[in-house]
């Protein structure tokens, strides 16, 4: 099981963060991902794939102070 | 203003949070000036609508990422690397909080983040109590400024402790911005009259009746307050001093006056 944003996903081990992306509609630009509490730089998206277990952070730019 | 080698023309800088719509943000921005702005980092919501980095685009401002909502060091540290990658830009407003209920910073975790962070090649802001000791240790930690509060986010309360602001700035040559607390335009211009180089402004703009009408004032409060402090304020005085002459003060005697001299 893969959660991702704190719920648990549908999203099959061996997807790539890219994949995820897409999934969840992400735009291309303002947008970071942590997966187990590590920064996954924007370069690495294309070939990371998901881990059985992993868990996954998608944060976008939102207002803020 | 320069902060890390950036020269700014404005010494506002706004927060985006607590605008009720994008296109009042964006007209916000146009009113005050401003040419950084702050912004956080959130769960992505597959149905939110309006992209807040095209409009601040637009607004061709500098994005300031903040790590509000962080309460320990690790947090604040991986929140400031995942806005590195989000907003493609080093700088980062440091928020490591230690409080709920009053959002004061918890100086200990704040010291440890800003030098993790410094380490790392960050332009590091940090919003900070307003102890000029703690001041001194962020500077020590190779901080580019220091963003110590007016009183807590979001309380409107002004400046509670403006001695204190003011010793932090007499330490210090790096830049010292005012960060929350600012209610009103009065507020802000203290802030620049006791020596400020800026102010971080939200919720006093966001959550006005009118915040494009408030991005204005505080602007133009900004801007009064450094001429103000440039001008160099009259001293503090217990008692009157006329400001009209006493020489040459006439004398009026008046005809029922029984001192007025009798005529032959």
């Amino acid at each position: 099981m893969i959660h991702v944003n704190g719920e648990p996903s549908e999203i099959e081990p061996g997807t790539t963060l890219r994949e995820l992306l897409a999934a969840l509609r992400a735009p291309d630009r303002g947008v970071a991902v942590a997966v187990d509490a590590e920064v996954v730089p924007r370069g690495e998206w294309e070939r990371f794939t998901l881990a059985d277990g992993a868990r996954v952070e998608v944060l976008i730019a939102v207002q803020g102070g | 203003m320069r902060i890390a080698g950036r020269q700014f023309t404005s010494r506002l800088i706004l927060g985006t949070g607590g605008f009720p719509r994008l296109e009042t943000l964006a007209a916000a921005i146009e009113a005050s000036g401003t040419e950084m702005v702050t912004v956080a980092l959130r769960r992505i919501d597959p149905a939110a609508r309006g992209s807040l980095v095209d409009v601040l685009d637009a607004a061709g401002v500098q994005v300031l990422p903040n790590t509000a909502g962080c309460y320990t060091a690790r947090d604040a540290v991986l929140t400031a690397k995942l806005a590195r990658e989000a907003f493609e830009t080093d700088w980062v407003k440091l928020e490591v909080i230690g409080d709920e209920r009053t959002l004061l910073p918890d100086a200990v975790e704040l010291v440890l983040a800003a030098e993790q962070l410094v380490d790392d090649g960050f332009v590091v802001l940090p919003y900070t109590t307003d102890d000029p000791v703690l001041a001194r240790r962020l500077e020590d930690v190779g901080c580019a400024a220091v963003m110590p509060l007016g009183s807590p986010i979001g309380s409107g309360m002004g400046i509670n402790n403006a001695y204190n602001i003011r010793l932090i700035r007499e330490q210090t040559a790096m830049p010292v911005i005012l960060d929350a607390g600012v209610g009103t335009a009065s507020d802000a211009a203290l802030a620049m009259e006791l020596g400020c180089d800026a102010v971080l402004c939200a919720s006093a703009i966001s959550r006005a009746e009118d915040p494009v009408a408030m991005a204005r004032a505080i602007r133009l409060a900004v801007e009064a307050g450094v001429l103000a402090r440039g001008a160099g304020r009259i001293a503090h005085r217990l008692h009157a001093e006329a400001s009209t002459p006493e020489a040459g003060t006439p004398e009026f005697v008046h005809p029922s006056d029984p001192a007025r001299p009798i005529e032959s």
